[in-house]
C-alpha cells in the first residue's frame, strides 16, 4: 500500500508584496474558482502523485475577537500558504515540486518573509513545514494512479455496456460478469486499460504508523491514573466555561460571502479553508489538542475507508495550527488553528451534514474556538443552532485563490464505485446475492 | 422561551397563500411590478385587500397575495439595516453569479435570457390575484385603480391555466405536500428514526420553531414608534419581529416543451405505447394519475391524511426498493423527496447506534449517502400556464404558433437556502445524487455539461438482477425563463413596510 501524505508550506507575506502575489495567484486561474491545471506556475497536471493542492492567503477577518475575552488583538503576520495530500513521500513529492515549478515557487515565495533568489528551494520549503496536527484521508492507499486506472476501467465497461446493451439486459447477472471480466481481462492483455497491483508499504512507514497505532493507547492508559483524577476538576471548569463564554456571531458581511461563493461549486468537489482564533486559557488548549489527537488516531487507525463517521463526501481533511505546530509556542505565541478539506456537493449541503451526521465531532472540535454557538459537555447543541453556526462558519471561512483537484467530476463516492466495481470485477468467487449488488454498480 | 400560548398563530396575521392552494379560485394571474413612486406604492398597499390565512364560511371568491423582493424593500423606503437581517439568499437575489450556477441556471436558461427577473428586467414586487372565474376580471379592475398606475410600472402580468391538477406533461401534481405543523404539537427531537409528513412550523413560517428547535434567522427590530404594531420575536422577546408570520416566496417560470418530452419518450419505447406512458412515469416517480411506483405500506405516515386516497398516493417511502428497481433513483419525486429519516435504519441498542455514527455501520454502496430530507422540504403553490396539450397530440409537430406553456412554479419556505436551494442543487441539478453519476432530474435537468462530467443527459432505469437500463441523450425539456426570491409578509409586516419611507 502506498500510504497519502499530507504537505503544508506557510510564510509570511511581506506587506508591500501582497498585491502582486494575488496577481501571481489569480494568474494561475482561468478564472476565479477555475484553476488551470497547466498553468506556467505550478504545472499541477504534471504531478502524478498530487491528489488536491491549494494556494492561498489566510486573510483572517476574526483576528479581533479575542477582544470578547478582554484581550488586546495579537498583530499576526498574513500568512501565505501552499497545501496538498499526496501520495507516498513528502519529501521525493517537495523535490518533485522544486524541480518541476522552480520559478513559479521562486515567484510565489519572493513575495514573502525571508526568501531570497538563491535560497535552496527544497530547503526553505522545509524550514516553513506547518505540519497538521490531525489527518483525513478517506480512503487509505488509494493512489491518484489506481484513481485514474479505475475511472478508465469504469469508462471502457460503460462504453462497452452501451454496445451491446440489447444482448447484455437478458443476461443473467452471473453472466455478465463473465462476460465483463473476459472483456476487461483482453482490455488489460493489449495494454489498453492498466489496472496495477498494489506497491508493497514502505517499511518505515509501516514502523512508524504501527508505533502510533500501539503509541497513543499505552500512553492514555499510563496516563489514566492522572487523567481520572483531573475529570471532575476538568468537567467542572469546562461546564463553567460553556455557560460563560461570549457566543459571537455576527452576521457575514454580503461581499464576504459574495466573495467566497465566486470560487464555489465550479466543480463537484469544493475546497473548504477556515480559521479561527482558540479561546483563552489551558483548558481550551488542552481539548483541543485532546480532541484533535483523537481525530487523527481515529482517522488514521480506526475509520472505515471511505467513512468519517457517517460522513462520506470528504476527499481529504486536516487541522493545522497556525504559526507553529509545537504545543508549548500554543500556549503563548500561536492560538490560531485552521480547517482545510475537500468535499463533494455545496456549502450548505456540507454544512447541513456536519450539522447531523457529526455535530457531535464539530463540537468538539470548534467548539474550542472564540465565538462558537454554545455548547453542552463539550459535544451537545453548539452546530445545533444552524443558523447561527453557518453565520459562524461563514465568517471564518477563507476564499482560496487557487485550488486543484485532480480528478474533476469524481466525487468520493464515484472512487468508492469504481473501486468496488474492479474488486468485483477480480473477484473468482462470489455469491449470488454479491453479484448483484456489484451488477447494479454498473 | 416559546410557550405553547405564545406559539398560537394568529392566522389573521398570514398571508392565506401559505394555508390554502386557493384551489377552488380557479382563475389566477400575477402582476410582476417595478415600483415607479414608492409614495403612491406605500399608498396602495395600505389599502390593498390582502387576504389572510382565516377559514371563511362562505369561503371568499377572490384572494390577493403581497411579496417583495429585496431590491422592492428598497425601493419602499426599508432601511437598509432591516434589510440586512433578511438571508443572504434573498438579499443576494435568484440571479447572483454562483447562486445561478448552483440552480443550473446556466447556457439557455441563464439569467441574462429571462423575461422577467433578470439583471435587465428586475421586479419589485408581485401581486398576485386569486379568484373565481365569473368574479376575476372585476377583481383585478377594482383592486388597479389610478393609484396602482400612478405606482407601478408593470413589468409584465402572469397569466395562468386551469388543467384540473395536472401539470403541462400531463401527470397530476400537487399530490405529495407537507403538512404543516401549526399547533407546534411535534416534539423537536434532535433524531428521527421514521419518516414524517407533519413538518414543523417554522420550516414554512418565520418567527417558529423549525426542525432543528431554533428560529430562523430574520429582521429582528428595536422597538420603535414605527413598529408597535409588530409582533415580538419569540426567542427575544424585547425585540419586534419583522418575519414573524411571514415567509420566504421562491417563484420561476419554467417552461416545458411537452411535445419534446413526449416524443423523445416514445421513440424511446419504439412508438410502443405502453413502454412509453412507463418510461414517462419512471422518470416522474408516479404515473399520469398520480399513483406512487412503489407499494404502500401498512404503517401510516404522520400526516399523509387518512382517507383511501391519500393512503394509495402518499403512504410510502422508499425504504422498500432500496435497489430503484420500481422507482428510479433519478425519478423526479424520488430526487424532490427521498422520504428518509436522519438516520439508517433504526438502532435497537445504544451501541448499535454509536457503531453507525461512527461510521462503522453497514458499508454497502448506496447506505447513508443523502441527506436527511426533513430539513428539506417546500411548500409547492405553483400554477400552469398556456393551454392544454394532451400527451397524444403532443406527437404531432409543433405548428408555426404553437403557444408556450409550462409551470409557474412557487414554492414556500423559510430558509431558502436550506431547502429550495439545496433540492434544486444538490438533488435535481446534482449529476452525483444518490450514487448515480452522468444524470441530473430528468424533468428539469439542463443538462450541460460539469467539469470532468461531459455527459449528464443519461437517465437509468435500475432493475433486480439485471442490468440497469440506460436512456441516453435526454434533450432539456425545461427551460428557465424568469424567477426571483420574494419575501411574503405578514400583515403586520405589511403595514410596516407600507409605511416605511413615509417617516
Ligand atoms: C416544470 C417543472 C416541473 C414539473 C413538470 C414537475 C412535476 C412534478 C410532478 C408530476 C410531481 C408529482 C406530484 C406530486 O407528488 O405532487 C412533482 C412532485 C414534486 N416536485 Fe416537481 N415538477 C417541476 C418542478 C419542480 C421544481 C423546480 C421543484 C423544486 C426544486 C420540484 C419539487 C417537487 C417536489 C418537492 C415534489 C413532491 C415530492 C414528494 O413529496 O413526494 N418540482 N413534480
Amino acid at each position: 500500500m502506498t500510504p497519502q501524505t499530507q504537505f503544508m508550506i506557510l510564510a509570511p507575506i511581506m506587506p508591500a508584496r501582497e498585491a502582486e502575489l494575488r496577481q501571481l495567484l489569480a494568474s494561475m486561474n482561468h478564472a476565479p474558482g477555475r484553476v488551470n491545471p497547466d498553468n506556467t506556475l505550478i504545472p499541477f497536471a504534471q504531478f502524478d502523485t498530487l491528489h488536491v493542492a491549494r494556494l492561498l492567503i489566510l486573510d483572517d477577518q476574526t483576528t479581533a475577537d479575542v477582544g470578547v475575552h478582554g484581550l488586546p488583538v495579537p498583530a499576526y503576520p498574513l500568512y501565505f500558504a501552499l497545501l496538498g495530500d499526496i501520495d507516498g513521500n513528502e519529501n521525493a513529492f517537495l523535490q518533485e515540486l522544486a524541480r518541476r515549478a522552480a520559478v513559479g515557487l521562486s515567484m510565489l515565495f519572493s513575495c514573502c518573509e525571508g526568501f531570497t533568489s538563491t535560497a535552496d528551494l527544497v530547503a526553505w520549503m522545509k524550514r516553513h513545514r506547518s505540519p497538521a496536527i490531525a489527518n483525513y484521508v478517506n480512503c487509505r492507499g488509494r493512489t491518484l494512479w489506481q484513481v485514474r486506472e479505475e475511472a478508465a476501467l469504469r469508462d471502457a465497461l460503460e462504453n462497452y455496456l452501451t454496445r451491446h446493451a440489447s444482448a447484455l439486459e437478458k443476461m443473467p447477472p452471473r453472466e455478465i460478469h463473465a462476460q465483463l471480466a473476459a472483456f476487461i481481462k483482453e482490455e488489460t492483455a493489449i495494454s489498453r486499460l492498466m489496472l496495477s497491483a498494489e506497491e508493497p508499504t514502505p517499511l518505515g512507514w509501516w514502523i512508524k504508523d504501527t508505533l502510533h497505532l500501539i503509541g497513543l493507547p499505552v500512553l492514555l492508559l499510563l496516563a489514566l491514573p492522572l487523567l481520572i483524577v483531573a475529570a471532575p476538576f476538568y468537567l467542572l471548569r469546562l461546564r463553567q466555561l460553556e455557560k460563560t463564554d461570549p457566543a459571537l456571531y455576527p452576521s457575514v458581511d454580503q461581499a464576504w460571502s459574495d466573495a467566497l461563493a465566486l470560487g464555489e461549486d465550479h466543480d463537484v468537489t469544493n475546497q473548504f479553508s477556515a480559521m479561527g482564533s482558540l479561546k483563552p486559557g489551558l483548558l481550551r488548549l488542552l481539548t483541543t489538542l485532546g480532541v484533535l489527537l483523537t481525530v487523527n488516531y481515529a482517522a488514521r487507525h480506526l475509520v472505515r475507508p471511505g467513512r468519517l463517521g457517517r460522513i462520506r463526501s470528504i476527499h481529504f481533511a486536516r487541522w493545522v495550527f497556525i504559526g507553529g505546530a509545537k504545543p508549548w509556542a500554543l500556549v503563548k505565541t500561536a492560538r490560531r488553528a485552521a480547517f482545510f478539506s475537500n468535499y463533494d456537493g455545496s456549502v450548505e449541503s456540507y454544512m447541513d451534514d456536519f450539522i447531523n451526521k457529526a455535530g457531535f465531532g464539530l463540537n468538539a472540535s470548534f467548539s474550542n474556538a472564540i465565538g462558537y454557538p454554545r455548547t453542552n459537555w463539550l459535544v451537545l447543541d453548539g452546530c445545533a443552532d444552524e443558523c447561527k453556526y453557518k453565520e459562524y462558519l461563514r465568517r471564518h471561512t477563507l476564499p482560496t485563490q487557487v485550488w486543484y483537484k485532480a480528478y474533476p467530476g469524481l466525487t468520493a463516492i464515484d472512487l468508492e464505485r469504481n473501486t468496488r466495481i474492479r474488486c468485483g470485477l477480480e473477484s473468482a468467487s462470489m455469491s449470488n446475492e454479491e453479484i448483484s449488488a456489484w451488477l447494479a454498480l454498473l | 422561551m416559546a410557550r405553547p400560548a405564545m406559539n398560537q398563530v394568529d392566522y389573521a396575521d398570514v398571508q392565506g397563500l401559505l394555508r390554502f392552494g386557493y384551489k377552488h379560485m380557479t382563475q389566477a394571474r400575477y402582476a410582476l411590478l417595478r415600483i415607479k413612486n414608492a409614495a403612491a406604492a406605500r399608498a396602495w398597499l395600505r389599502t390593498a385587500p390582502v387576504s389572510n390565512a382565516m377559514l371563511m364560511n362562505p369561503p371568499p371568491t377572490t384572494a390577493l397575495q403581497v411579496a417583495f423582493t429585496a431590491p422592492g424593500l428598497r425601493a419602499l423606503g426599508v432601511a437598509e439595516s432591516v434589510i440586512a437581517g433578511f438571508s443572504h439568499a434573498f438579499r443576494g437575489g435568484m440571479t447572483q453569479e454562483n447562486r445561478a450556477r448552483e440552480l443550473g441556471d446556466v447556457a439557455d436558461n441563464a439569467p441574462e435570457y429571462w423575461h422577467w427577473g433578470g439583471p435587465a428586467n428586475e421586479v419589485h414586487l408581485v401581486v398576485m390575484f386569486f379568484a373565481d372565474p365569473q368574479a376575476f376580471d372585476a377583481f383585478v379592475q377594482a383592486s388597479t385603480g389610478d393609484v396602482w398606475n400612478e405606482a407601478f410600472a408593470e413589468a409584465q402580468w402572469l397569466h395562468t391555466e386551469n388543467l384540473d391538477g395536472v401539470e403541462p406533461f400531463g401527470f397530476a401534481d400537487g399530490i405529495s405536500q407537507p403538512q404543516l405543523d401549526w399547533e407546534s404539537q411535534q416534539q423537536a427531537a434532535h433524531i428521527r428514526y421514521d419518516y414524517s409528513n407533519v413538518v414543523a412550523l417554522g420550516e414554512f413560517l418565520l418567527g417558529y420553531c423549525n426542525e432543528y428547535g431554533k428560529l430562523t434567522d430574520r429582521p429582528l427590530l428595536d422597538p420603535d414608534a414605527a413598529n408597535t404594531d409588530l409582533l415580538p420575536a419569540l426567542d427575544a422577546p424585547a425585540k419586534k419581529d419583522l418575519g414573524r408570520n411571514g415567509t420566504y416566496l421562491v417563484m420561476r417560470q419554467l417552461e416545458q416543451d411537452v411535445r419534446a418530452f413526449w416524443q423523445f419518450v416514445h421513440r424511446q419505447a419504439g412508438g410502443n405505447e405502453a413502454e412509453a406512458q412507463m418510461l414517462a412515469a419512471a422518470m416522474v416517480g408516479r404515473t399520469r394519475a398520480g399513483d406512487a411506483l412503489v407499494p404502500v405500506q401498512q404503517q401510516p405516515i404522520p400526516g399523509t391524511g387518512t382517507n383511501p386516497e391519500q393512503i394509495r398516493q402518499n403512504q410510502f417511502t422508499f425504504d422498500h426498493d432500496p435497489s430503484g428497481a420500481r422507482c428510479p433513483f433519478g425519478a423526479h419525486v424520488r430526487r424532490a423527496n427521498p422520504r428518509n429519516t436522519d438516520f439508517p435504519g433504526r438502532p435497537t441498542s445504544l451501541l448499535k447506534k454509536l457503531i453507525t455514527v461512527l461510521g462503522f455501520g453497514p458499508q454497502g454502496f448506496r447506505d447513508d449517502l443523502m441527506s436527511s430530507v426533513r430539513f428539506h422540504r417546500i411548500l409547492r403553490r405553483g400554477r400552469e400556464y398556456g393551454c392544454e396539450l394532451k400527451p397524444e397530440d403532443a406527437l404531432a409537430p409543433a405548428p408555426p404558433d404553437d403557444p408556450r406553456r409550462g409551470l409557474h412554479f412557487i414554492c414556500l419556505n423559510a430558509n431558502i437556502a436550506r431547502q429550495f436551494e439545496f433540492i434544486q442543487n444538490a438533488w435535481m441539478a446534482s449529476s452525483k445524487f444518490s450514487g448515480l453519476t452522468g444524470e441530473t432530474d430528468p424533468l428539469l435537468g439542463n443538462h450541460q455539461p460539469v467539469p470532468g462530467c461531459p455527459v449528464t443527459s443519461v437517465f437509468t432505469v435500475q432493475r433486480d438482477n439485471a442490468l440497469r437500463q440506460r436512456v441516453t441523450g435526454l434533450p432539456q425539456f425545461v427551460m428557465v425563463r424568469g424567477g426571483a426570491y420574494f419575501f411574503l409578509p405578514s400583515l403586520r409586516a405589511l403595514r410596516y413596510i407600507a409605511r416605511a419611507g413615509d417617516q
